[in-house]
């Protein structure tokens, strides 16, 4: 196709439209053809996830692509948004708040006042080993206290109901605010790490996401108050009807009937399709955006800091603050595909953020998709999520047939046939090792 | 308490601090270092973070497990100390093969593209995987039990009949075992790269490559060399760490943090700041997440004695004290204790 000679073009994408057109029936004629073959109800659960993949994909795409940073702690943003879906839609607590709220909020103002006033006196004293030891015992004694203040806060909290709720509760409002708060939440997290990492070495900003990330997972593991931890927060209100009120409405049953559809099978669809249609709307707003921004002086400004921040910074641009820009927007939309992803689950369940689920398939996504084309991400995203929906009965189905001639309660059958599950991780990394080596600009190749 | 004098509660405190406080932390250290020199040989050598360094040490260690199950089998044992100690040349070979292989294919292309270093690092995000995915896949996604021999150099009971202390100090083989291996393994290193040709030639290399190719240097064979080592360090650290806690698979990639974090600190590309990075993370982690409570109520006059835990931090997040070590240094001394980027 086009591909080659798009360098030379003024304004577009790198990948013609043909080659984009053809490749995106492609990903629809797999999630059909799964409709046909297995359920229609397994392709609806792929478009869905596929949706908030290629949300995530378009938020790495705009780190990666656009700026080249590689950020390893996608799987921390989008907790933090999967956190605002349960700060914003769960229902308050009775009684939770006035046993220990207060004494929580205050504990953790007293954290902030003591590191503010540890950078202040920093900031103030001159260098030598007494201002090291003056921040150090000003550190201690802020940690100290904040101790003695926090944990009878947090333990009357986690004393109101344990077995049902045993946390502060949300606010009640409607989920659907959750989504820009878990970005927003996300975009802070980002700012944090970016004013910490961004200006130095490119493999510093990766260690320090990493960090974050598995930090961000055991703040939501642990503080049983906010989130009631690996008890997990379950029940989220949705958006969408509940199946079984749409099963009792008499109207629902009738056109359900008239396509010749069971009310069951009809109501699960329609939630899914439903949420489909919510996360659609999402994507095209924020793929808009993206392309806007690509198309814009902006988006020139940021390739060419991309391809040579040397001479970008010549030209008299700030290419730390623009880093710093892109990548704190970058982790917003990762937020929000976070906060989508738990409102499509329903709950919250720290113990399933696992970084090659949520940060190194959403970059294979982005890879295979091609680096720099908001599109290419789109299309990894359903791509790779399709394949790593299938690759599991996939491997299954080849183990079987490897397995197939061995005699029925061999150990080497059943190790092979219990290691068919971690096939996924070889695949994946296969895949990323195959793409970065022989097509490392991907399928719709970006500018 | 109190009616011996004070210096019998002082060595009370003292022997509490050591059995919880400072013989797990420098354990611990020593592995974490062994850890860390890895990874900062590859920065030296190949200048890329190589984030598949954790599952490396699953793999070695696996390996391990698994000669040390034939070993066991064959009824071969090392007396005292742990079979695994004999297995581990046959990890460490295989580790490096498996190294070789993946450089053969993976690494060279890229350095023969002379690509920028976050396609390495992206490359290293692949090669993780599949080694991730390898190791479960052989010997399961489970935990793992392979160390044998005594289990204690002195046991709390033998300490307090030796002193006629109230308070007892723990000695496992395995911390012994983690220290001597770890001081033989950086001496021998440090002899390497100091006193050998081939080991002058690597600290060339990594000081400045252009004049060390000048200077006739074949790079392929620097970057065999230092895969070798790093297969060597790899399996011997997720070796010891296996053997002193637990081997599972999984753990070594959350180890890959504090890994990191130590490497920085000491100042990336630099073996003796590896070192130092992995004891001082190990030291900061132990003494974060300990609750002091005996310790202070030993040292302290009855009359300060602490009522809480004194505990600073939960150990649920110990990765948060690396992360937050790792970030003061960011800030305030990008290249580290020891100058990186030189070995």
């Amino acid at each position: 196709m086009s591909g080659a000679s798009a360098s030379r073009r003024e304004d577009g994408a790198g990948a013609g439209p043909l080659r984009t057109t053809l490749l995106f029936l492609f990903v629809f004629g797999l999630i059909v053809g799964t409709g046909l073959v297995q359920s229609w109800n397994t392709a609806l659960v792929i478009l869905g996830m596929g949706l908030v993949s290629a949300i995530m994909a378009l938020g790495v795409n705009l780190q990666w692509g656009f700026a080249g940073l590689f950020n390893v702690g996608i799987m921390g943003f989008a907790a933090l948004g999967g956190l605002a879906a349960v700060l914003i839609a769960m229902p308050p607590t009775p009684g939770a708040f006035s046993a220990g709220g207060p004494r929580v909020l205050i504990a953790l103002s007293i954290g902030a006042a003591t590191v503010i006033a540890a950078i202040a006196v920093w900031r103030r004293l001159s260098p030598g080993w007494l201002r090291g030891l003056a921040v150090f015992v000003l550190l201690l004694i802020g940690a100290v206290v904040f101790r003695r203040v926090f944990d009878p806060g947090v333990a009357s909290i986690e004393a109101v109901n344990p077995a049902g709720t045993g946390y502060l509760g949300g606010l009640g409002l409607p989920v659907l605010l959750a989504w820009p708060v878990g970005g927003l939440l996300a975009a802070g997290a980002a700012w944090l790490i970016g004013k910490t990492a961004l200006g130095l070495r490119s493999d510093y900003l990766a260690i320090a996401t990493l960090g974050i990330s598995e930090i961000v997972i055991a703040v939501l593991k642990n503080e049983d108050w906010l989130s009631r931890g690996v008890k997990n927060v379950v029940g989220i209100p949705r958006p969408v009807p509940y199946e079984i009120d749409l099963q009792r409405d008499p109207a629902f049953i009738e056109r359900a009937t008239g396509y010749g559809l069971d009310p069951v099978t009809a109501s699960t669809l329609t939630v899914k399709l439903l949420y489909a249609g919510l996360f659609a709307v999402v994507l095209v707003i924020l793929l808009v955006f993206a392309q806007r921004a690509l198309h814009s002086p902006w988006g020139r400004m940021m390739r060419a800091i991309r391809d040579n921040e040397t001479a970008a910074a010549a030209m008299g641009k700030d290419v730390t603050a623009r880093h710093l820009q892109v990548f704190v927007l970058g982790s917003m939309i990762c937020g929000i595909a976070g906060a989508m992803l738990t409102t499509l689950d329903g709950q919250l369940t720290p113990g399933s953020y696992q970084p090659l689920r949520f940060t190194f398939l959403i970059w294979i996504m982005v890879i295979v998709g091609g680096s720099g084309n908001n599109f290419g991400a789109v299309l990894g995203g359903f791509l790779i999520w399709w394949l790593w929906v299938q690759v599991e009965p996939m491997g299954l189905w080849l183990m079987q047939f490897i397995t197939s001639g061995m005699a029925d309660g061999s150990a080497l059958k059943a190790h092979l046939l219990a290691g068919a599950a971690h096939m996924r991780l070889m695949t994946m990394g296969a895949i990323l090792l195959v793409v970065l080596r022989f097509s490392p600009r991907g399928l719709l190749p970006g500018r | 308490m109190g009616e011996d004098g004070s210096s019998v509660e002082l060595l009370n405190a003292l022997i509490v601090f050591m059995n919880f406080v400072g013989i797990p932390a420098i354990t611990y250290g020593s592995q974490l270092a062994l850890g860390a020199l890895g990874l900062t040989l590859v920065y030296g050598i190949l200048r890329f973070s190589n984030f598949a360094h954790g599952d490396t040490m699953a793999f070695g260690a696996m390996v391990t497990i698994l000669f040390t199950w034939g070993l066991q089998a064959l009824g071969i044992s090392f007396g005292p100390l742990p079979t695994a100690l004999l297995a581990l040349p046959f990890g460490i070979a295989v580790t490096a093969v498996w190294l070789l292989a993946t450089d053969r294919v993976i690494y060279r292309f890229y350095r023969r593209q002379r690509a920028v270093p976050v396609i390495y690092l992206i490359a290293s995000a692949g090669v993780m995987f599949v080694t991730n995915g390898l190791v479960r896949f052989i010997i399961g996604p489970g935990d793992q039990r392979f160390s044998d021999g005594e289990r204690f150099i002195i046991s709390v009971r033998e300490f307090k009949a030796m002193t006629g202390l109230p308070e007892g100090l723990a000695i496992k083989t395995t911390q012994g075992l983690t220290v001597v291996t770890a001081i033989v393994v950086v001496t021998l290193l440090f002899w390497f790269l100091n006193r050998t040709r081939t080991g002058k030639s690597m600290r060339a290399y990594s000081d400045n490559e252009d004049l060390a190719l000048l200077s006739g240097i074949d790079p392929e064979r620097v970057v065999m060399v230092t895969w070798l080592i790093v297969a060597a360090l790899a399996t011997i650290a997720g070796t010891l760490y296996g053997l002193d806690k637990t081997f599972k698979p999984f753990v070594y990639f959350q180890l890959l943090l504090p890994m990191f974090a130590a490497a920085v600190i000491g100042g990336l590309g630099s073996p003796l700041g590896a070192i130092v990075g992995g004891f001082v993370i190990a030291f900061a982690e132990v003494i974060i997440t300990y609750a002091w409570k005996k310790v202070l109520t030993y040292a302290l006059p009855e009359a300060w004695e602490p009522s809480g835990l004194m505990q600073l931090l939960s150990t649920d997040y110990k990765f948060a004290v690396s992360f937050a070590l790792l970030v003061v240094v960011l800030l305030f001394k990008p290249t580290g204790l020891f100058k990186g980027q030189s070995l």
